[in-house]
């Protein structure tokens, strides 16, 4: 099976997030780059079907010419390929974002054949805008799974015509939803779905070498105008001491009780 | 000029969440503009009734007008997003709504990602305010980073879309109650939108809903190891609540990640939120924050939890757990609960 | 958050594994109410302590290094957070194996066990590494892992314990309150009154400063600096191995130190931790470290920095290829973990010079913590520790060593050479030309060869003299020997066979100079001097000063310029930490001032037999023997300059010191060097100055034989007679004098420098002296026998080695062996005690 992982270069934040002092970016000063969690299990996923399957791996991602870093972390994992639609470095909102790599799909598939399934996280780390991988299923005309975290995908299942077929799971409300759609398909997958491998020392040995496919994409501004962003405040002035050990049990039921989740 | 809002139900009421929606959906619609909502996956018609409790509680919110979208090859509660969004669209167009919101959770998001998509619409998800700069121009925050970060913004379109951070908004009813006229709209679908279809499983752990639970009951590396998380289970049966877990949890692959409670977990808005043994990472809290009260028992009187907890009970989780459930066992059947 | 005590005894700050062990010794010590402040969270609160790697090498080339990880380690196992794995260190070239056997010496020493390994001897204890990758390995069994957080705990929990300590966790220090000292004649600086934090005030007198990367911040707020960069250490963890599965406990296998590619491998549990220090130097600003809450894993582990360390992947698969280049095995784990790096990789220890009870244990590594803890503790209880931290003092740095710009450029030139193979002598290629002698520019057209001390440019020796090599032949002691040669001239013994033929002029303008003055400037020397201060307007006098113990605590001469004034000169190495003590205990009423003179003066020692006849030239004061007797100090006229000249000398000859005005210096200079022209006067380098010159004349040096471990009586310095006056150490003196020593400072010869072969071969310090049965020697109180200096002895015609030896073995005439390269050399004892060997009789500089 032919697959596409899209993932995105975000800053790995620690518990309290700087912002500059301009309040309109993260201060990445002194921050590490990463693949959004959703979508580093995209990746294994990927990964795994291929391992399976047979096939490839294709990683894309819209960013800055830095988030060949983040390819490479993928082709460290065993992605196979990995294209780099290589922006100014702002923020591109999730619509343009949509349509640029729906535009580099056309483009791919033109030449190396259909993608069979195209993997995205279920929502960026720090944006989670929740749309681009519905977005492009749309524009692509292929059906979308969204917050996956079970996946089944078979080459020789699926109707007529079809690539394929896979039975998607996800939670919803404490209940399962499972969806079975034929190839090809769009699916976001959440954290969960499986454990992210690590990449061997071979692995990023090869990765360090290995050729991108880069291509600029030109900015499209978002509606959405940012004006600033700020760190929440709390109001919260620390946690009243019920007591030390099992002693403090008794009135920690008295607590509950005044709480009503006793009843 | 109308203000739609996606609404769902839970066992025959309007969803938490979906209240939670309907307030901004509701301060954004203004004595200006209607409030109608479109219930999604939609019900049986039969079922609400004129009578029933979601039109009741629908009307407390002061919505004017509740659409059943309907179409063919959909059964009524059954879900199929991209259907679904081709129905709302439909009706947008019919009611020219100028805004749709929806709780950012699975459903409400997803299908306003296919709508989006349809109706070539901003959609800002994740807010937490909003209110009308002028027509056509909105004032809006919405959370980042999971809630770490709030960006404040402004979205100039003549329509958008809007899923709300159910955590960051609380629920209330509306000044004037309504009595709420029922719609049905029928619509169209377009090729392949009926092709995904959720079948619902029972969920696994067959208890109570991580995010919609009352009380979570939620463990850390304290606990001490997968053993320990027999005493939660045991405290959140007894107290009607669901399991949560940290992420170190689930990566030392103690307990499934369907318990993760956090920024790339599941967000929980319960009125008692019980950290055991939680040291209170930044991405932890992210997904707790909407909890009413929250309680820490921790080794630790300097862990970051104890910031953000109302109450803590410094100790290790594996002499205290054991002694509370006594306790509260104890106490509910003393209680004769 | 915490309420915090309002006042202290002593504040530390910072509760990484130096802090906890400072906290608990200090308690230990008897002190109370004192509090332990972190701005993060206990057990770890986020420093460098948190993400050590946590093993232990025995080996240091710098002794006080490695008596602080004896005593580290000794504390940790008494801790019960020790656990012994052995490592071994791995050379891929030739030039590593002889530098193994150099260590081996140097572990011989000290009383570390160690063993040279074949390549299959490593692989059999090192199972997964490629033996053919290496030509050999330099097995430690005594190397270990600790629990360095645990260490801390149990520190904080014995001090507790105690009742003597609160920790304050989750508290952040926001400024370091001080005062003016007042006037005590101790010039300008301030003291400690409180430490202000962000839950309030605690009012204190001490503060100590452990808080490592953050150091420099902490310093700042008290207005004062410490020289001192975070660096970034790689390290990453690789698992989950299958041959660690079924291992019991955090360690099973040696670790393995590849040094040639500067890299580590250290198994940790499942996994194997592969740590770097090959990548490029990585600099980060204290300020720019981010807050507990900012940081993605802890302020210290900061994010990974791939590119740095991808080159260096190949060569660690390359010496593990079955373990770590294993598909199935991935990077769990990786950093830009943050070290503290000083200019000369040495720690800060001490109080500050300019802020009285602000103290700093800063620099330090795991393997040294709790050494340095106690060390410090003791050094606030007590004035002196147990263990010799001089090399520490964190007074040693002058104002050019302090900056920014010298701290940043050192600690990135020396970053790679973590495992580099660094010869004792080695000079740095950064930040020169800091200090230089006003006739430096006079210097370089003689072709000086300078080597930076104290950030002074100092000939060593001038190649312009190449030209004696041809009179002296042989009598220069050529050397074959590759290491020998290193950093080393011909010239140097040239020079010095020249200077004692007929005259040498040495640029001693690196000398450190400062003026005592006052009505109380007598007593307060007297206090601190062995010598006899109340002497003569116009004596120099020689002394000794001691600490409580009776050990060495500076060494230098004191010129009597006036009833209320003394000159003090001392080296440059050793100048601040001199001045420091001298400050320290002048009277508090103010009526004894020290002045710095060091930038004021400069200094031109004239010696040799000729040393007169030049002097005379230029100066028409009485310069005879009866006008200007050996020891006194007067100033007289040279070519129009004023110049105080002090007739001493540390080289054995005839001849002066002579000082005048910086801006004068190139004048005299130039004079001198005109006048002895046709006396035969050749510039003379430092080597001859500070090695061969002194050491044919059994002349001590400050640092080496003259350390606080070693007494005067033992060093064969104790005078025939104890003054009256009262002065610091001397009940312990007398205590010493009173009973035989037990060592005695004696001078060796090499009975034949070749040895196992047709080279010569020459130590250059710091190797085991041996029974000639290969045993080593250690006096009563285990000091170990070593070589405290050697250098050639052209006069003498052989290699000469400074050495304590045990009483039975300090004889003249006794039979030692020298272990050098693996190799032991025969020695005999030339001298026991401190006749020169040359000129016994010291007529050369009385006449």
């Amino acid at each position: 099976m032919e697959l596409l992982v899209c993932i995105k270069r975000v800053p790995m934040v620690g518990g309290r997030i700087a912002v500059t002092a301009d309040g309109l970016a993260v201060d990445t000063k002194m921050l590490g780059f990463t693949v959004s969690p959703h979508e580093e299990c995209a990746v294994e996923e990927a990964i795994r079907v291929t391992e399976r399957h047979g096939g490839s791996v294709t990683v894309l991602t819209l960013g800055p010419p830095e988030a060949a870093e983040q390819l490479r972390d993928a082709l460290a994992l065993g992605a196979h390929r990995a294209v780099l639609l290589e922006t100014d470095g702002r923020e591109w909102g999730p619509a343009a974002t949509a349509a640029a790599i729906v535009a580099a799909i056309r483009d791919r598939e033109a030449t190396a054949g259909r993608f069979d399934l195209l993997l995205f996280g279920n929502e960026a780390a720090d944006s989670a805008d929740y749309q681009v991988g519905i977005r492009v299923a749309r524009a692509l005309g292929l059906p979308c799974v969204t917050a996956v975290k079970q996946l089944e995908a078979d080459p020789a299942g699926g109707p007529e015509g079809a690539a394929g077929r896979l039975v998607a799971r996800r939670e919803h409300r404490g209940a399962t939803e499972a969806f079975a759609v034929a190839l090809p398909a769009v699916v976001t997958v959440k954290e969960g779905i499986n454990l992210p491998r690590y990449p061997s020392l071979p692995g990023r040995m090869r990765a360090r070498k290995a050729p991108l496919d880069t291509a600029a994409a030109s900015f499209t501004p978002d509606p959405l105008e940012r004006r600033k962003l700020r760190v929440p405040t709390s109001d919260r002035k620390g946690a009243e001491i019920l007591g030390r050990g099992p002693d403090a049990v008794p009135a920690l039921v008295d607590l509950l009780d005044e709480m009503g989740v006793l009843a | 000029m109308t203000v739609l809002c996606l609404v769902e139900l839970d066992e025959g009421r309007v969803a938490d969440a979906s209240l939670r929606a309907l307030r901004l959906a509701r301060d954004l619609a203004g004595p200006a503009a209607s409030l109608a909502v479109a219930i999604a996956p939609p019900a049986d018609p039969a079922a609400l009734g004129t009578e029933g409790p979601v039109l009741a509680e629908l009307g407390d919110q002061g919505v004017a007008t509740v659409l059943l979208l309907e179409t063919d090859g959909l059964a009524p509660g059954a879900y199929a997003p991209a259907a679904l969004a081709r129905g709302l669209a439909s009706a947008t167009a019919e009611l020219g709504a100028v805004l749709v919101l929806a709780p950012a959770n699975t459903h409400g998001q997803e299908i306003l990602g296919h709508l989006a998509a349809i109706a070539d619409l901003p959609f800002v998800a994740n807010c937490t305010t909003a209110t009308w700069e002028e027509p056509g121009v909105l004032t809006l925050t919405r959370q980042r980073w999971g809630g770490s970060l709030l960006e404040d913004a402004r979205l100039a379109a003549p329509a958008a879309l809007l899923s709300v951070a159910t955590d960051a908004v609380t629920p209330a009813p509306a000044v004037t109650p309504t009595t709420p006229t029922v719609l049905v709209h029928r619509y169209r679908v377009e090729a392949g939108e009926l092709d995904v279809v959720a079948t619902t499983e029972p969920g696994e752990s067959g208890g109570v809903a991580l995010s919609n639970a009352r009380v979570v009951v939620s463990g850390g590396r304290g606990v001490g190891g997968p053993e320990g998380f027999g005493e939660l289970e045991e405290l959140a049966r007894l107290l009607g609540g669901a399991v949560g877990v940290s992420r170190v949890v689930t990566s030392l692959g103690w307990r499934p990640h369907r318990e993760q409670v956090g920024q790339t977990g599941t967000k929980v808005t319960p009125e008692l939120y019980l950290a055991c043994g939680i040291s209170g990472a930044v991405q932890h809290l992210a997904g707790c924050q909407g909890a009413r009260h929250m309680v820490a028992i921790n080794t630790d009187a300097d862990a970051p939890i104890m910031a953000r907890a109302d109450y803590a009970v410094i100790g290790d989780v594996s002499e205290v757990l054991p002694v509370l459930v006594r306790e509260v066992r104890a106490r509910k059947e003393r209680a004769g609960r | 958050m915490s309420d915090i005590p309002t006042r202290a005894s002593v504040v530390v700050v910072g509760a990484g594994i130096v802090g906890n062990s400072v906290a608990f010794h200090l308690a230990d010590l008897g002190w109370r109410d004192i509090v332990l402040v972190d701005k993060g969270p206990m057990p770890n609160p986020g420093g460098s302590t948190g993400h050590a790697s946590n093993f232990i090498f025995p080996i240091e080339y710098s002794r006080m290094m490695m008596e602080l990880t004896r005593d580290s380690t000794r504390q940790y196992a008494e801790l019960g957070v020790l656990t012994t794995s052995g490592g071994i260190e791995v050379a891929r070239t030739e030039a590593r194996l002889q530098e193994f056997r150099r260590r081996a010496g140097a572990a011989t020493a000290w009383g570390i066990p160690s063993e040279m390994l074949s390549p299959e001897e490593v692989a059999k204890l090192v199972p997964y590494l490629d033996p053919n990758v290496i030509l050999g390995g330099l097995h430690f069994p005594t190397v270990g892992v600790v629990d360095s957080l645990r260490a801390g705990t149990i520190f904080r929990d014995r001090a507790t314990g105690l009742g003597a300590l609160r920790v304050v966790a989750g508290v952040e220090v926001e400024g370091i309150e001080v005062a003016p000292r007042g006037a005590t004649g101790r010039g300008p600086g301030s003291r400690v009154t409180g430490v202000r934090t962000s839950a309030g005030l605690i009012e204190t007198e001490h503060c100590v400063l452990c808080g490592g990367v953050w150091t420099p911040r902490l310093a700042r707020m008290a207005g004062t600096h410490l020289p001192l960069t975070p660096i970034v250490h790689q390290m990453i963890s690789v698992g989950p191995v299958p041959l660690f599965a079924d291992t019991v406990g955090e360690i099973a296998y040696p670790i393995v130190r590849d040094v040639d590619t500067n890299m580590y491998e250290r198994q940790h549990g499942g996994d194997m931790e592969v740590g770097s220090y090959a990548h490029r130097p990585i600099l980060v600003e204290a300020d720019d470290i981010p807050s507990n809450e900012e940081a993605a894993l802890s302020p210290t582990e900061m994010p990974f920095t791939q590119e740095d360390f991808d080159p260096q992947l190949a060569e660690a698969v390359e010496l593990m290829p079955g373990l770590l280049g294993d598909e199935a095995v991935g990077i769990r784990y990786a950093i830009n973990g943050l070290i503290s790096m000083t200019p000369d990789g040495h720690p800060l220890l001490g109080e500050t010079p300019d802020v009285e009870g602000l103290w700093s244990a800063a620099a330090s590594w795991i393997k040294e913590g709790p050494g340095i803890g106690r060390a410090v503790a003791e050094w606030m209880t007590a004035g002196r520790s147990e263990i010799d931290v001089h090399e520490a003092d964190v007074a040693r740095f002058y104002p050019v060593q302090q900056t920014r710009q010298h701290v940043r450029a050192r600690a990135r030139e020396s970053f790679n050479k973590m495992y580099g193979i660094v010869h004792p002598a080695e000079q740095w290629e950064s930040e020169r030309g800091l200090r230089v002698a006003p006739m430096y520019a006079r210097e370089l057209e003689l072709g000086a060869v300078c080597f930076q001390t104290a950030g002074w440019e100092r000939p060593q020796w001038y190649a312009s003299n190449e030209r004696l090599l041809a009179t002296y032949g042989d009598r220069v002691l050529p050397r074959s020997g590759e290491w020998e040669s290193r950093w080393w001239s011909p010239i140097v013994n040239a020079e010095h066979l020249a200077m004692r033929d007929a005259c040498g002029l040495v640029d001693l303008t690196a000398f450190a100079v400062f003026d005592v003055t006052g009505p109380g400037a007598l007593d307060a020397l007297q206090h601190l001097a062995v010598a006899q201060m109340d002497v003569p307007v116009g004596k120099v006098v020689y002394t000794p000063f001691l600490d409580d113990a009776g050990g060495f605590k500076a060494d230098l001469t004191i010129m009597r310029l006036g009833p209320a004034q003394f000159r003090v000169v001392t080296g440059a190495a050793h100048g601040l930490a001199d001045r420091k003590w001298i400050v320290d205990h002048l009277p508090d009423d103010g009526s004894a001032v020290l002045t710095d003179l060091t930038s004021a003066w400069t200094t031109i020692g004239l010696w040799g037999p000729r040393a007169r006849t030049v002097l005379e030239r230029v100066s028409d004061d009485d310069v005879s023997h009866a006008g200007f007797p050996f020891g006194t100090c007067r100033t007289i006229e040279v070519d129009g300059l004023a110049v105080l000249a002090s007739r001493i000398s540390y080289v054995g000859e005839l001849g002066w010191e002579l000082y005048c005005p910086m801006e004068s210096g190139l004048r005299l200079f130039d004079t001198l060097f005109a006048a002895g022209q046709p006396h035969g006067l050749v510039p003379v380098g430092i080597g001859v100055y500070g090695t061969t010159g002194r050491i044919e004349k059994g002349y001590r040096a400050y640092g080496n034989e003259l350390t606080p471990d070693y007494n005067p009586v033992e060093a064969g310095m104790a005078r025939p007679s104890v003054k009256t006056a009262d002065f610091v150490g001397k009940e312990a003196h007398l205590g010493h004098r009173s009973a035989p020593p037990a060592a005695t400072l004696c001078t060796l010869t090499l009975t034949d420098p070749r040895v196992g072969g047709p080279e010569a071969r020459y130590p250059l310090g710091g190797e085991p002296i041996l029974t000639t049965t290969g045993e080593r020697i250690e006096d009563e109180l285990g000091r170990p026998s070593y070589v405290t200096s050697a250098g050639a002895g052209p006069s003498i015609g052989t290699h000469l080695l400074l050495a304590y030896l045990p009483p039975a073995l300090a004889v003249e005439g006794t039979e030692l062996r020298v272990e050098y390269l693996g190799e032991r050399q025969a020695v005999r004892v030339a001298v026991a005690g401190s006749t020169p060997l040359f000129d016994p009789t010291n007529e050369r500089v009385r006449s």
